[in-house]
C-alpha cells in the first residue's frame, strides 16, 4: 500500500533528472502514474472483500502514529486520484507544449508531489498522518498555482496559500487537539470515537473547528482561495479542482463526519452544517450565473457541488452518506472535463468569456460534445454519472424527511442548468461571430484526455458497480 | 536593630540606583561603562558587609574566639571584581574601535550614523 | 579511577585548555582543528554522560573531593544533559562549517582569536549547564558572555561593534542581577549549592527577600534570554555578527539561559512558599504572548533576512517561556522540546544565510531575488527549516506547537492557545516573504550570476541540522521522549 504513495514521490527524480529531455520526462510521468495506478487498482479486491490493511510508520506522538490504512471511502479517493492523473499528465502535455510554457519540469515534479500528498490523505489511518499529508499537500500545490511566476500569480498565490494555511492551523489543529485530549485517541476506527464525552454545544463547537479548519472543502466564508487559484495553468486548475485539493478537503470532512462524529450522532451537532452547506449551494451557484469568465464560472461551481458533498453527509442517513462519496467520484470525473475542455478552447481560440463562445461547438465538436456529458452529469441528468449520486442523496434527504434539504438540491439543480446548458447552447446553436481567425480542435493529447474523461462520466453511470460497492462499504454498519 | 543601623545596605540600594541610572541616562559610552562600573560596586558591598558579623574577629582558627566572620563573601566578590574588571576593559576596547569606525563616542551621534547608514542602502 | 569518572569536570575543562593553546599556536589550520577536536570531544562526552545519566540516574562530582555543599559540585541530571548535548552537538556542527565562513568574514591575522573565544564560549555555556553552584554558573555565564562580546564585535561592519557594546551592556545588568538574586540567598540560607538552597529554602520564614531573590534572578536571567521587553540586544547582534557566531549562538546562548531559569524555578524554588502568592507564572506568561505576536508582526517587516530570522527567535524564545508559565507537563514538555527544535531550526537557517552571504555578499531580501535558481540546496533547506519554524507538521517546530496547544488546552485556557496557533501564521507570512523572493522573483539585471553554492563544508552541516529538523518531527523519541522526561523529573520538585 506504501507503494501507492512512494511511486508518486519517487517519480520526482527521473522527472528532475530528465530535465533535458522533455519526451523521456513526459513518459517518466505517464509511467509513474500508470504504475500508481495499477498499485491502488491492486488494492481493491481486498477492500472489497472486507479487509482493512493497516502500516504505521513513525510513532510521532504516543498513540499517535504516522500510518496508513485503507478504508472504502479512502480506496474510492485513491482510485480517482490516481486515475486522473493519467488522464491530467496527457492533458498537461499537450497544453504545456501547445502555450510554450515555461518551467515544465517544475510542474511535473510538484504535480507528482502534488499526487504523492493526496494519496497520503486518501490512506491515511488517523488524524495526524491527515493533518501531515493535508499540509504537505498545501504546499506541494503552491509552486502549481504560483506556476506564471508574475504579479498576478504571486498575489493569487498568496490568498491561496494564506487562506489554507490560516484555516488548517487556526481552526484544524485545536480541532484535531481537542479531539486527542477528549478521547484519547486520533484513529479512524469503524464507528465513532466522540462518544458521549463531548454534549451538544461542545460538540456542534468541534465540528465547526473541523469544518472551518478543513479549508480544502471551500466552505463559505472560507471559500476565497478557490477563485484566486484560477491564476494557475489550466492543468493545475483541472488537478485542483477536480482531483486532488478540494477532493481532499471533502473527503477529510466526510471522513471526519463518519468516523469522528459517527452515524450515530444527535442529528443536532450537524443542523447548523446543513444550512451553512445549503447556503453556499445556492450563493455560489447564483455567483456562477454572473461570472463571463469561463474557469471563474466553473469554480464557483465547483464551490457549490462541493457543498453537495457536505450536506449529503451531514444528512446523516445511510443512503445521503453513500451518495456524498459518490458525488465525489462523480463531481471529479465531470469537473475535470469541464476544465479540460475551457483549457482547450484557451488554447485553440485563446477565448476566455462565455460570451465569446458563440458558435465554438461547429470548430471543435469532440470538446463541446464532451463538455456537453459533462454538463449533464453536473446537472445530474442522465446518462452520466451525475445522476447516480444526486439519486443517492436525495433518496437519503427524503429518507431522513429533510425538506429543506430537498429544495435546496432542487434549486441547485436548476441553477447548474441554468449556468451550464446556456454556454453549450451558444457553443451549439449559434453562429459565430464574424471575422474570427479560423482554428481548429486543440491539440490531440487536448482532446484524447478529455474524452477520456467524459467516457468515464458515462461509463459510470452503465458499469456503477465498483463506486457503489465502496459507497455502500462505507455506510454498512 | 533600628533603620539606620542597615546603613551598609542603604549604601547598597544608592550605589545600585546610581550606577543604574548612569547607564540609562549617560549618552556617552565611557561614561555608561562607568555607571556600570558603580552598579557592579554595589553589589560587592551587598555581599561583603553582611559577612562582618557583630563581634567577631578575623577568620583564623584560634581558641581564644569563638565567633568569626565569614571569609566566604570575600572569595566571591574577588571572583566578581575579576569578571567586573575583564568587562571593563573589554567594553573600553569596544569603546576605543567604535571612536575609531565612527570618530565619536556618544550615542546620539552614532545612532543618527547608522540611521543614514540604513537608508543609504534601501 | 579511570578517566571516564572525571567526566564531568573534563566537560568543561577540555574547551577551557585549548582556548590559551590556540592563542599561544597562532597558525591557523591548527587554530581550527583544535576547536573543531575540542568540540567533537566535547560530544562525545556529552553523550557518554547521558547515556550514564539515563541508566543510573543523577550524576554527581565533587570539585577537588571537597564535598558539598562546602566544595563546588558538578550535577548532570535528565535537564543538564539534555542541554549538554545541545550546545555540544551544535558546536560539532558548527565548527566544520565555521572554516570557510571565517575565512571569508574576518581579516586573517584575527582568526586564531575567534577559535580561541569560541573554545571559551563553548567551555562557559558547558560550565553553566553542569555545574551545581549558583556563584559558579554567574563565572561561567560570565566566561561565555565576555567571549560572546568578542566574537559578536568581530563582524564586518561597524555596526558589530555598537552590538556588541549595547549586548555588553545589557548582559552585564543581567548578569549583576543574577549575583544580587543569589546574594541574597545566600544570606538567607548561607549556601550555594543549587540542591542544598532547594532544601534550606524550605525552613525559611522570611519570605519577602526569597521575593525579591527570584526577582532579581528572574530579570537577570531574563535579560540574558531575551525575554520580551528585554530583548532588545538580540536582534543586532545576531544580525551583524559573523555568520558562524550568529548560527552558534541562535543555537544555544539563550537555551542555556532558559535553562537556569528552569534550574531556579522548579529545582532550587520548587518547594517553597514563594511561586504560591506572587504572579510569576502570570507575567510570565503575559510577556510570552506578547512576545509571539509583536515580533512575529516585526520580523514580517524587515528587510534583512538576518534581521528577520533574529526577530523570529525572540518569538520563539516566547514560545519556550510560554510553555514554562503553563506549569504543567505537556507544557514544560514542549518548553525543553523547544530548546532543542529551535536550536536545531535557527542553527540551520543562521548557516544557510552564511552561506548566502558568502556567495552573495548581502542578505537583504531585495538582492535575493531569483536564489531559487542560483543557489538551489540553500534556498530549499532555508524553505524546509522555514516550515519548522512555522510548524507544518512532519517538522520538529510540529512537535513543539502540538504539546503548547495541549499543555493550555488541559489548563482550559482556550485563548492562550489561540495566540499559538495566530503567531504560526504570522510565521508563514515572514517565511514567504523569503520564498517570494527566492522562487517567484526574478534575479535583478546587474547582479554577478553566480550560480554557485557555497562549499560543501558549509552546506554539508547546515543540511544535517534541516535533515534534522524533519526527522526529529517524525522520530521524536529522543526530542520529545528526553524532555518530557526532563518535565517529569523537574515537576516532582527537588529531593
Amino acid at each position: 500500500m506504501l507503494w501507492a504513495i512512494v511511486i508518486p514521490a519517487l517519480a520526482v527524480v527521473p522527472i528532475a533528472a530528465l530535465r533535458r529531455r522533455p519526451n523521456l520526462r513526459e513518459a517518466a510521468t505517464i509511467v509513474a502514474a500508470v504504475a500508481t495506478f495499477a498499485v491502488t487498482l491492486s488494492l481493491l479486491t481486498a477492500v472489497l472483500d472486507g479487509a482493512r490493511p493497516r502500516v504505521a510508520l513513525f510513532e510521532v506522538f504516543d498513540g499517535a502514529p504516522l500510518a496508513f490504512a485503507v478504508e472504502p471511502l479512502g480506496m474510492l479517493f485513491a482510485l480517482i486520484a490516481s486515475g486522473l492523473w493519467i488522464v491530467s499528465s496527457v492533458y498537461s502535455i499537450g497544453y504545456l507544449r501547445a502555450n510554450g510554457e515555461s518551467r515544465q519540469t517544475r510542474f511535473f515534479a510538484c504535480f507528482a508531489i502534488a499526487i504523492a500528498a493526496t494519496l497520503g490523505v486518501a490512506f491515511a489511518a488517523n488524524l495526524l498522518t491527515l493533518f501531515v499529508f493535508y499540509e504537505a499537500l498545501t504546499l506541494a500545490t503552491y509552486p502549481l498555482v504560483t506556476h506564471h511566476g508574475d504579479d498576478e500569480a504571486r498575489c493569487g498565490g498568496r490568498v491561496y496559500l494564506g487562506v489554507l494555511m490560516s484555516t488548517s492551523t487556526i481552526f484544524l489543529l485545536p480541532a484535531i487537539v481537542a479531539t486527542w485530549l477528549l478521547t484519547g485517541t486520533l484513529e479512524f476506527t469503524a464507528g465513532r470515537i466522540i462518544d458521549g464525552q463531548i454534549s451538544g454545544a461542545g460538540a456542534a463547537g468541534l465540528l465547526a473547528l473541523f469544518a472551518f479548519g478543513i479549508g480544502k472543502a471551500a466552505l463559505m466564508p472560507f471559500h476565497r482561495w478557490l477563485p484566486a487559484a484560477m491564476v494557475a495553468p489550466t492543468p493545475v486548475s483541472a488537478l485542483l479542482h477536480a482531483v486532488a485539493v478540494v477532493k481532499a478537503g471533502v473527503f477529510s470532512l466526510v471522513k471526519v463526519i463518519v468516523y469522528v462524529f459517527g452515524l450515530a450522532s444527535a442529528p443536532d451537532t450537524l443542523a447548523w452544517l446543513v444550512w451553512l452547506a445549503g447556503f453556499t449551494i445556492i450563493a455560489a451557484s447564483l455567483i456562477a450565473l454572473a461570472a463571463d469568465n469561463l474557469k471563474r464560472r466553473l469554480a464557483y461551481s465547483t464551490i457549490s457541488q462541493l457543498s453537495y458533498v457536505v450536506m449529503a453527509a451531514c444528512l446523516l442517513t445511510p443512503a445521503a452518506v453513500a451518495g456524498s462519496a459518490l458525488h465525489i467520484a462523480a463531481h471529479a470525473v465531470g469537473k475535470i472535463t469541464l476544465f479540460f475542455a475551457a483549457g482547450a478552447i484557451y488554447t485553440a481560440a485563446h477565448k476566455t468569456r462565455v460570451s465569446e463562445l458563440d458558435g465554438i461547438g461547429r470548430r471543435m465538436p469532440w470538446t463541446m460534445a464532451a463538455f456537453a456529458l459533462a454538463a449533464l452529469s453536473l446537472i445530474g441528468l442522465p446518462p452520466t454519472a451525475g445522476l447516480l449520486s444526486k439519486w443517492y442523496i436525495m433518496s437519503g434527504a427524503f429518507e431522513g424527511g429533510h425538506w429543506t434539504a430537498l429544495l435546496v438540491l432542487a434549486t441547485g439543480t436548476l441553477l447548474s442548468a441554468a449556468y451550464l446548458l446556456p454556454i453549450v447552447h451558444r457553443a451549439f446553436l449559434r453562429d459565430p461571430p464574424a471575422g474570427q481567425p479560423a482554428h481548429g480542435e486543440a491539440p490531440w493529447p487536448m482532446v484524447a484526455a478529455l474524452c477520456a474523461s467524459a467516457g468515464l462520466t458515462v461509463s459510470m453511470f452503465f458499469f456503477p458497480d465498483v463506486p457503489l460497492a465502496l459507497a455502500r462499504a462505507l455506510v454498512a454498519p | 536593630m533600628t533603620l539606620a543601623s542597615h546603613y551598609s545596605y542603604w549604601v547598597t540600594i544608592f550605589l545600585m540606583v546610581a550606577g543604574l541610572f548612569i547607564v540609562t541616562a549617560s549618552g556617552n559610552l565611557v561614561k555608561k561603562l562607568i555607571g556600570l562600573g558603580v552598579f557592579q560596586t554595589s553589589v560587592y558591598l551587598l555581599y561583603i558587609a553582611p559577612g562582618k558579623l557583630i563581634g567577631g574577629t578575623a577568620p583564623i582558627l584560634s581558641g581564644a574566639f569563638l565567633t568569626y566572620s565569614n571569609p566566604l563573601p570575600h572569595v566571591l566578590i574577588l571572583t566578581a571584581i575579576v569578571v567586573g574588571v575583564a568587562t571593563l576593559a573589554l567594553g573600553l576596547a569596544i569603546v576605543v574601535r567604535i571612536r575609531e569606525e565612527y570618530g565619536t563616542i556618544e550615542e546620539t551621534a552614532i545612532l543618527e550614523q547608522d540611521r543614514a547608514d540604513a537608508a543609504a542602502r534601501q | 579511577m579511570t578517566i571516564l569518572d572525571h567526566l564531568a569536570p573534563l566537560q568543561v575543562v577540555l574547551p577551557l585548555v585549548c582556548a590559551p593553546l590556540i592563542v599561544v599556536v597562532r597558525r591557523l589550520g591548527f587554530a581550527w582543528a583544535i576547536a573543531t577536536l575540542a568540540s567533537w570531544a566535547s560530544l562525545a562526552i556529552a553523550v557518554t554522560l547521558a547515556l550514564r545519566v539515563a541508566a543510573e540516574g543523577t550524576l554527581s562530582y565533587a570539585i577537588g573531593n571537597w564535598p558539598a555543599p562546602w566544595g563546588i559540585e558538578y550535577r548532570v541530571d535528565a535537564l543538564s544533559s539534555y542541554l549538554l548535548l545541545l550546545v555540544s552537538a551544535i558546536g560539532s556542527l558548527v565548527m566544520p562549517y565555521a572554516r570557510r565562513s571565517i575565512v571569508a568574514e574576518l581579516p586573517r591575522e584575527q582568526e586564531y582569536l575567534f577559535y580561541a573565544m569560541y573554545c571559551l564560549c563553548l567551555a562557559g555555556l558547558l560550565g553553566i549547564t553542569i555545574t551545581g553552584d549558583a556563584f559558579n554558573l554567574f563565572v561561567f555565564m560570565e566566561i561565555s558572555s565576555l567571549s560572546t562580546y568578542v566574537m559578536i564585535a568581530l563582524g564586518k561592519r561597524r555596526q558589530a561593534l555598537v552590538a556588541s557594546y549595547q549586548y555588553l551592556i545589557m548582559g552585564t545588568i543581567g548578569a549583576t542581577f543574577y549575583v544580587i538574586g543569589v546574594g541574597l540567598l545566600y544570606l538567607m540560607t548561607g549556601t550555594l549549592n543549587l540542591a542544598d538552597l532547594a532544601a534550606r529554602l524550605r525552613d525559611v520564614q522570611e519570605v519577602r527577600p526569597l521575593l525579591a531573590a527570584l526577582s532579581f534572578i528572574t530579570v537577570g536571567v531574563g535579560l540574558k534570554l531575551a525575554l520580551f521587553p528585554l530583548h532588545q540586544w538580540l536582534p543586532p547582534a545576531y544580525a551583524y555578527a559573523p555568520s558562524t557566531v550568529s548560527a552558534f549562538l541562535a543555537a544555544t546562548g539563550t537555551k542555556v539561559a532558559v535553562y537556569v531559569l528552569l534550574r531556579f524555578y522548579f529545582t532550587v524554588f520548587g518547594d517553597s512558599a514563594v511561586f504560591q502568592g506572587v504572579p510569576f507564572a502570570a507575567a510570565l506568561l503575559a510577556l510570552s504572548l506578547i512576545a509571539m505576536i509583536t515580533a512575529s508582526l516585526v520580523a514580517i517587516f524587515q528587510h534583512d533576512l538576518r534581521k528577520m530570522f533574529a526577530y523570529s527567535s525572540v518569538a520563539q524564545i516566547g514560545y519556550i517561556t510560554l510553555g514554562i508559565s503553563l506549569g504543567n507537563v505537556s507544557g514544560l514538555t514542549g518548553a525543553i522540546a523547544h530548546l532543542f527544535n529551535h536550536g536545531v531550526t535557527k542553527g540551520a537557517l543562521f548557516m544557510l544565510s552564511g552561506g548566502i552571504a558568502l556567495c552573495c555578499g548581502a542578505t537583504r531580501l531585495s538582492e535575493l531575488k531569483g536564489l531559487g535558481r542560483r543557489m538551489p540546496f540553500t534556498s530549499a533547506g532555508i524553505v524546509l527549516a522555514g516550515l519548522s519554524l512555522i510548524g507544518i507538521p512532519a517538522t520538529a517546530g510540529f512537535t513543539t506547537k502540538w504539546y503548547l496547544v495541549i499543555g493550555a488546552l488541559e489548563r482550559g485556557m482556550w485563548p492562550v492557545a489561540a495566540v499559538v496557533v495566530a503567531s504560526s501564521v504570522l510565521a508563514v507570512a515572514y517565511v514567504w516573504r523569503f520564498v517570494e523572493a527566492a522562487y517567484l522573483s526574478e534575479p535583478q539585471p546587474g547582479l554577478s550570476a553566480r550560480p554557485s553554492e557555497p562549499p560543501l563544508s558549509m552546506l554539508v552541516p547546515a543540511w544535517i541540522l534541516v535533515a534534522a529538523c524533519v526527522y526529529f518531527g517524525l522520530e521524536t523519541s529522543f526530542n520529545v521522549g528526553a524532555a518530557q522526561a526532563a518535565a517529569e523529573f523537574l515537576l516532582r520538585g527537588p529531593r
